[in-house]
């Protein structure tokens, strides 16, 4: 129950995007249209469910004054967790290209982008700040990575549509992304009530 | 030794300065034409997390000028010895080397402000304005244009975090600066406040903006600056 609690709270209560601004850049960039939309979702998700799961296993058994090595090593921290991320996505990468041609050229640059998605980086930190279990961070991981899916897909498909509007010229593309990013975020918040014991 | 002179000459001319227009224009430059934010959307990500306060944004601001001023630096030193097929990692491990420098100074001055900003600190290592002044500047530059450029993009950065802050934490909260040695307290309903809304009269009906202190509001108030910028400045109006 604790686990589903930990997966709900990740994905709408405190969505990665739209309460703490991670991964922002990838998510304003790739979002024109639903369909590369989708895949740089399915990528964070998974890239997200499989760093979280390692990083906890480097920061407890590898860095901690109780690990392997016996020695506090916890200033290595940021180098090892970005070393670890450079090298799933490398991973994610391959794999990709070898499945799918199609979605490989269509996210073209942007699949290197997610080393620096800070959704990824950032979900690692708050594990360790949060100091959770491993199963915990499993959870988290495909929680947050489940919230930025759904908000990276809700607004590919708004701005498809917006694109028909008379919207001002200053505010077109940028301008009018933010805008409806903070208006989704609101909408995010009426989730604040959902009680996850009801699951 | 007519020739002489003729070739040597225009060795002396391409001396330039050490600060010159060319300099400036380094760090004008994102300021508002080239601004990190607003035009470039890099770095938007994490370090907005941090604008409801002004205090904490200001460290903040600080720590991103400092980190992209001297990555730019070190990735200039070394560009031509990086290895195409890995300068993604050199560059990470640069950024990340002065991240946690950035991180375990400020936990021995201010531990307050370092607990306040939390893992945000950390997220400047993927902060995108930073790799992205690496690969596109500094990797083609010399040493002390990069470092220029970094200061200027840092300065382009903080400034947008400040003035976002400026208004988050004045509506939201009725102060500036809280939590730093110099606390302004403005606007709210006891004598504390320097516009006592209970005091007077007029001011009765004056409320918090509660929305303010949500993260929401920083989405708004940067479409909005997107959207007087582009007004002012119209050849960045986005044509597609």
């Amino acid at each position: 129950m604790e686990l589903v609690n930990i997966f709900i709270k990740s994905a709408f209560i405190e969505n990665m995007v739209l309460t703490y601004f991670l991964g922002m850049c990838s998510y304003l960039a790739v979002s024109k249209t639903v369909k590369t939309a989708f895949g740089l979702g399915l990528a964070v998700i998974f890239v997200l469910g499989i760093t979280m799961p390692i990083n906890w296993l480097i920061s407890n058994f590898l860095l901690s004054e109780n690990g392997i090595l016996g020695q506090d090593l916890t200033f290595l921290r940021l180098i090892l967790f970005i070393a670890v991320i450079a090298s799933m996505v490398q991973l994610v990468e391959m794999v990709i290209e070898k499945l799918s041609p199609s979605l490989y050229n269509s996210l073209g640059i942007f699949l290197p982008l997610i080393t620096v998605n800070c959704a990824i980086l950032g979900g690692s930190l708050f594990m360790v700040a949060r100091e959770y279990t491993f199963s915990e961070s499993v959870a988290f991981g495909l929680g947050g990575g489940f919230g930025w899916f759904l908000a990276i897909i809700a607004i590919a498909a708004i701005r498809e549509k917006i694109r028909y509007s008379n919207v001002p010229a200053p505010l077109r593309g940028l301008g009018m992304a933010f805008i409806i990013t903070g208006l989704m975020g609101i909408a995010f918040l009426s989730l604040l009530g959902i009680d996850p014991a009801a699951f | 030794m007519a020739e002489i002179a003729e070739v040597q000459k225009p060795e002396i001319k391409k001396r330039e300065p050490l600060f010159g227009p060319k300099e400036r224009k380094l760090i004008t430059d994102p300021l508002n034409d080239n601004n990190p934010i607003t035009v470039q959307v890099l770095g938007i990500c994490s370090a907005l997390a941090v604008t409801t306060l002004v205090w904490p944004s200001f460290i903040m601001a600080i720590a991103v000028i400092f980190v992209c001023a001297f990555s730019s630096l070190f990735t200039s030193l070394l560009r031509n010895r990086i290895p195409k097929q890995v300068r993604m990692i050199v560059q990470l491990v640069i950024i990340a080397t002065l991240v946690t420098v950035v991180d375990l100074t400020l936990r021995a001055v201010d531990y307050d402000v370092s607990r306040q900003l939390a893992v945000f600190i950390g997220l400047i290592i993927t902060n995108c304005i930073v790799m992205g002044r690496l690969e596109a500047f500094a990797m083609a530059n010399r040493p002390w244009r990069s470092f220029l450029d970094g200061i200027g993009n840092g300065l382009g950065y903080g400034g947008i975090l400040l003035a976002v802050a400026l208004i988050r934490e004045l509506f939201g909260k009725g102060s500036l600066f809280a939590g730093s040695p110099i606390e302004w307290k403005i606007i709210g309903p006891s004598a504390d406040y320097m516009l006592d809304t209970e005091a007077i009269s007029w001011l009765g009906w004056y409320q918090n903006n509660n929305l303010m202190v949500l993260s929401c509001a920083a989405m708004f108030i940067i479409g909005i600056f997107i959207w007087i910028h582009r007004t002012w400045n119209p050849k960045l109006v986005d044509v597609s």
